[in-house]
C-alpha cells in the first residue's frame, strides 16, 4: 500500500515540476518584454532578468520622438479598428442571421462558397485589392483599410456566428411571430439580446484584427503619419532590430497589454467558442 | 385570359420597369427605369472596351514619339476595369431577369383579380418573405468585390506573363500565355527545384507543427486534469497566456530572443558555458526554431480544446474500466485517447490545413530565411504561402505567385472540404432546432 502512495506522490511531484517549467516557459518572454521596456539603455540583453533600475523614458520617447509617431499611429489604429469592427459586426450578423434562420434557394451553395472563399490565401487577392483601391484613388487612406476589413468580416465570422445563432431555439421566434412580430422586430428584440456573448467575441476578434495586421496595412498606407501601430512596430524591428530594443519593447507592451487583458478577461467565452466548435464531430 | 401576363412580360423585356408601370406599380417601375437608364449609359461607353480589353489585354505598348515616351495601354488596369464591368453586367442581367419575373408574376395576379401590391406593400412583402435575401445583399456585394473579384483576377494572372522584368506595365504589355506558367513551375529546373523543396518543407512543417502542438496540449491538459493536482484553474489561466498575446508581438519578440548575436537565448547559453547555436541563421536550426516557437504559441489552444473534451467523457466509462481492473495507462489508452481523438479529429484537420497557410509563424519569425543559394527567391523556412508573398511583393513575379497560390488553394480546399463534409454539423444541421 505504501509503495503505491510513494508512486502517487512521485507522480504528482513530477507533474508539478513539469507544470512549473511550462509556466516559466510561457511567461518568460512576456515578462522579458515588459521588463525590457523599463530597462535603461537600448540593449537587448541583460544578465539579470530584473533590471537594476527602472525608467519610463522609452514610453515617453515613443510619444515624443520625431521618427516614431506612436501617438498618431495609436489613434489611427483605434479609429480604424472601431469603425471597421462596427461595420463588420453588422455585416456578419446580417449574414449569419439570414443563413441560420431562413431556408431559401441556394443557401447551402452560399454557405459552401463562403467556406471555400475563406480558404484562399489572402495575398492572392491582396494585389488585386491594391489595384482596385488604386483605381478608386483610395491608396494611403484609412477608409480603404476600413472598407476592406469590414467587407472581409463576414467571411471569417459567419460560421462561428451561425453556429451560435443555431443554438437559440426557434420556438422563441415562432412565439413572437404568432404575437405579430415582424422579422425585424424578432431580430432586434430577441436575437440581438440573446447573442451578447457571441457579439462580445466577434467584437473582440474584429477589433484585434486591424491591431495586429501589418501586411495589408503596410501595403496600403504609404506615409508614415498614417501608419497603424502594427506597421510601425514591424518597421521598428525589421529596420533596426538590435539598436533600439527597449523602445520596441515599450511599443510591444502598449499594443499587447490591452489585447492580452481583454483576452484573459474573456477567456471563458473563448474556451466555450473553441470547444463548442469542436464537439460537433 | 393571359393577355395581362404576356403584355407585362413583353413590356418588361423591352425595357426594365415598363411591365411594372403597366401593372400600375409606378414607383417600382420608375426605380427600374432609372436603373436601366443608368446601365445603358454605363455599358454603352464601357462594354465594348471591356470585351476588347479582356481578350487583348491592350495592344499599344509604350512608344517613343519625338524623343518622348508616350504611355500605351496599361494591361493590368485594363484587365481590372474589364473584370469590374463584366461583373456589373452580370449583376445587371440578374436584376433584369428579376424585373421580368416580377412583372409577369404581378400580371398573373391581376388576371386572377388580385390588386397589385402598392410600393409600401411590396417593401412589407420583402421584409416578411424575402428577408434573408434582402439581408444578404449588402454582405454579398462586399464579398463579391473584395473577395471574389480579386480571386478571379489573381486566377487570371496565373495565365498571363505578368512578371518582372519583361512584362511589367506601364512600360510593357502583358499577354495571355495559357498554362505556360504552371508548366515552368513544374518542369523548368530552376523553378521546380524551389517548388518541390518548398512544398516538401511546407508539408513537413504542417505535420510537425500540428502534431507537436496537439500532443503538447494533450500532455498539459492531462497533467492539469490529474486527480490530486491543486489550483487547476490557476495553472490553466497562466498557461493560456501565450495564446492571449497577439502573435505579431510574441513572434517579433521571439525573433529578438533567438537572435544569434544579441539574443538572450544564446547569451544565456554562453553564460552557463554552453556553445551558442545559430538559431535563425542555419537552415536546420531555423527549422527547429520555428517548430519550437510554434509549440509555444499553439499548445495553449490544444490545451483548452482537450480540457473541454475531457470534461465531456462520461465517468461511468472509467468506472467500468476500473471494475475490469484497468490500470491508469490502460484507462487512458482505451477510454481517454480514443474519445479525444474522435471528438477533435475535425479540429485537427482544420489545424493542419491552417498550418499549411501559417503565414505569421514563419514570416514574423524568420521571414523565410536563411536564404538557400539554389532556390528561386526562397529561404529554408519559407512555406509556399510566404514564398508567394516574396514572389509578389519583392520580385513582382505575379504570374508565378498566382500559380503557386492556386496550388496552395487546391491543397487546402481539398482537406477542408473533406473535413467539412464529414462533420455532423453540416449533415445534420437542423437537428438542434
Amino acid at each position: 500500500m505504501s509503495g503505491r502512495k510513494v508512486k502517487k506522490s512521485l507522480r504528482l511531484t513530477l507533474s508539478y515540476i513539469v507544470l512549473v517549467i511550462m509556466v516559466i516557459g510561457s511567461v518568460y518572454p512576456a515578462l522579458w518584454v515588459i521588463l525590457g521596456s523599463v530597462r535603461p539603455g537600448k540593449s537587448l540583453y541583460s544578465k539579470s532578468l530584473i533590471p537594476s533600475s527602472f525608467t519610463l523614458e522609452h514610453y515617453r520617447e515613443l510619444f515624443t520622438s520625431k521618427s516614431y509617431m506612436f501617438g498618431s499611429w495609436y489613434m489611427n489604429t483605434l479609429k480604424i479598428s472601431i469603425i471597421s469592427m462596427l461595420i463588420g459586426i453588422v455585416l456578419t450578423l446580417l449574414t449569419s442571421y439570414a443563413v441560420s434562420r431562413f431556408r431559401f434557394r441556394g443557401r447551402q451553395t452560399a454557405l459552401s462558397t463562403v467556406l471555400i472563399l475563406g480558404m484562399f490565401p489572402g495575398f492572392m487577392s491582396m494585389i488585386a485589392i491594391y489595384l482596385l483601391l488604386k483605381e478608386f484613388h483610395l491608396l494611403d487612406t484609412h477608409l480603404a483599410l476600413i472598407i476592406v476589413y469590414a467587407a472581409g468580416a463576414p467571411l471569417g465570422g459567419t460560421f462561428i456566428a451561425k453556429g451560435f445563432l443555431d443554438t437559440i431555439p426557434r420556438s422563441l421566434d415562432e412565439a413572437a411571430r404568432i404575437d405579430g412580430a415582424s422579422n425585424f422586430t424578432i431580430f432586434t428584440r430577441i436575437i440581438l439580446p440573446l447573442s451578447r456573448p457571441m457579439l462580445t467575441y466577434m467584437a473582440l476578434t474584429q477589433f484585434v484584427g486591424p491591431w495586429v495586421d501589418f501586411i495589408f496595412a503596410k501595403m496600403v498606407l504609404r506615409s508614415k503619419e498614417k501608419w497603424t501601430v502594427a506597421v510601425g512596430l514591424y518597421d521598428m524591428v525589421s529596420s533596426n532590430t538590435n539598436s533600439n530594443f527597449t523602445l520596441f519593447a515599450a511599443g510591444a507592451v502598449l499594443i499587447a497589454l490591452p489585447i492580452t487583458i481583454l483576452f484573459m478577461f474573456l477567456q471563458r467565452l473563448l474556451v466555450e467558442g473553441l470547444t463548442s466548435g469542436a464537439s460537433k464531430g | 385570359m393571359d393577355r395581362y401576363r404576356n403584355k407585362a412580360t413583353i413590356l418588361s423585356l423591352i425595357s426594365m420597369g415598363l411591365g411594372q408601370i403597366y401593372n400600375r406599380q409606378f414607383i417600382k417601375g420608375f426605380v427600374y427605369l432609372l436603373i436601366e437608364a443608368y446601365a445603358i449609359i454605363y455599358f454603352s461607353s464601357n462594354l465594348g472596351r471591356s470585351l476588347w480589353g479582356i481578350v487583348t489585354l491592350g495592344d499599344t505598348p509604350r512608344m517613343r514619339v519625338n524623343g518622348k515616351w508616350i504611355d500605351g495601354d496599361h494591361s493590368i488596369f485594363i484587365l481590372i476595369q474589364s473584370l469590374i464591368t463584366i461583373l456589373l453586367l452580370i449583376i445587371f442581367v440578374i436584376i433584369y431577369i428579376m424585373n421580368v419575373r416580377d412583372a409577369r408574376k404581378t400580371a398573373e395576379k391581376r388576371e386572377n383579380g388580385i390588386q397589385p401590391n402598392s410600393f409600401k406593400q411590396s417593401i412589407r412583402y420583402v421584409l416578411d418573405y424575402k428577408f434573408a435575401q434582402a439581408f444578404l445583399t449588402l454582405p454579398a456585394i462586399g464579398i463579391l468585390f473584395f473577395t471574389v473579384m480579386p480571386i478571379i483576377f489573381m486566377v487570371m494572372l496565373a495565365f498571363t506573363n505578368y512578371s518582372a522584368p519583361n512584362h511589367i506595365p506601364p512600360a510593357k504589355l502583358i499577354d495571355w500565355v495559357g498554362f505556360d506558367t504552371f508548366r515552368d513551375l513544374i518542369s523548368l529546373k530552376t523553378w521546380s527545384h524551389t517548388f518541390y523543396g518548398v512544398l516538401t518543407w511546407t508539408i513537413i512543417w504542417a505535420v510537425l507543427s500540428t502534431v507537436t502542438t496537439y500532443f503538447g496540449g494533450l500532455l498539459v491538459a492531462l497533467l492539469i486534469n490529474q486527480k490530486g493536482i491543486k489550483f487547476k484553474g490557476l495553472w490553466r489561466t497562466i498557461l493560456i497566456i501565450p495564446y492571449a498575446i497577439p502573435q505579431l508581438i510574441s513572434l517579433l519578440v521571439m525573433r529578438n530572443m533567438f537572435n544569434g548575436q544579441f539574443g538572450p537565448v544564446n547569451q544565456y547559453l554562453g553564460y552557463f558555458g554552453f556553445g551558442q547555436l545559430p538559431w535563425l541563421t542555419d537552415p536546420f536550426w531555423a527549422k527547429v526554431t520555428v517548430i519550437v516557437v510554434n509549440m509555444w504559441v499553439g499548445i495553449p489552444v490544444s490545451m483548452i480544446l482537450i480540457m473541454g473534451v475531457l470534461t465531456t467523457i462520461p465517468r461511468d466509462m472509467y468506472e467500468a474500466a476500473e471494475v475490469d481492473g484497468a490500470s491508469n495507462y490502460q484507462k487512458f489508452r482505451i477510454v481517454t485517447l480514443p474519445m479525444i481523438l474522435f471528438t477533435t479529429a475535425p479540429t485537427l484537420i482544420a489545424q493542419f490545413a491552417g498550418n499549411i497557410n501559417n503565414f505569421n509563424a514563419i514570416f514574423l519569425l524568420t521571414s523565410g530565411n536563411p536564404v538557400v543559394g539554389d532556390y528561386q527567391y526562397a529561404g529554408a523556412t519559407d512555406l509556399l504561402v510566404t514564398w508567394l508573398y516574396k514572389l509578389t511583393l519583392d520580385q513582382n513575379k505575379y504570374n508565378m505567385a498566382s500559380a503557386v497560390g492556386i496550388i496552395i488553394f487546391l491543397i487546402i480546399a481539398s482537406f477542408s472540404i473533406y473535413n467539412y463534409r464529414r462533420t455532423k454539423s453540416f449533415k445534420e444541421e437542423d437537428m438542434i432546432q
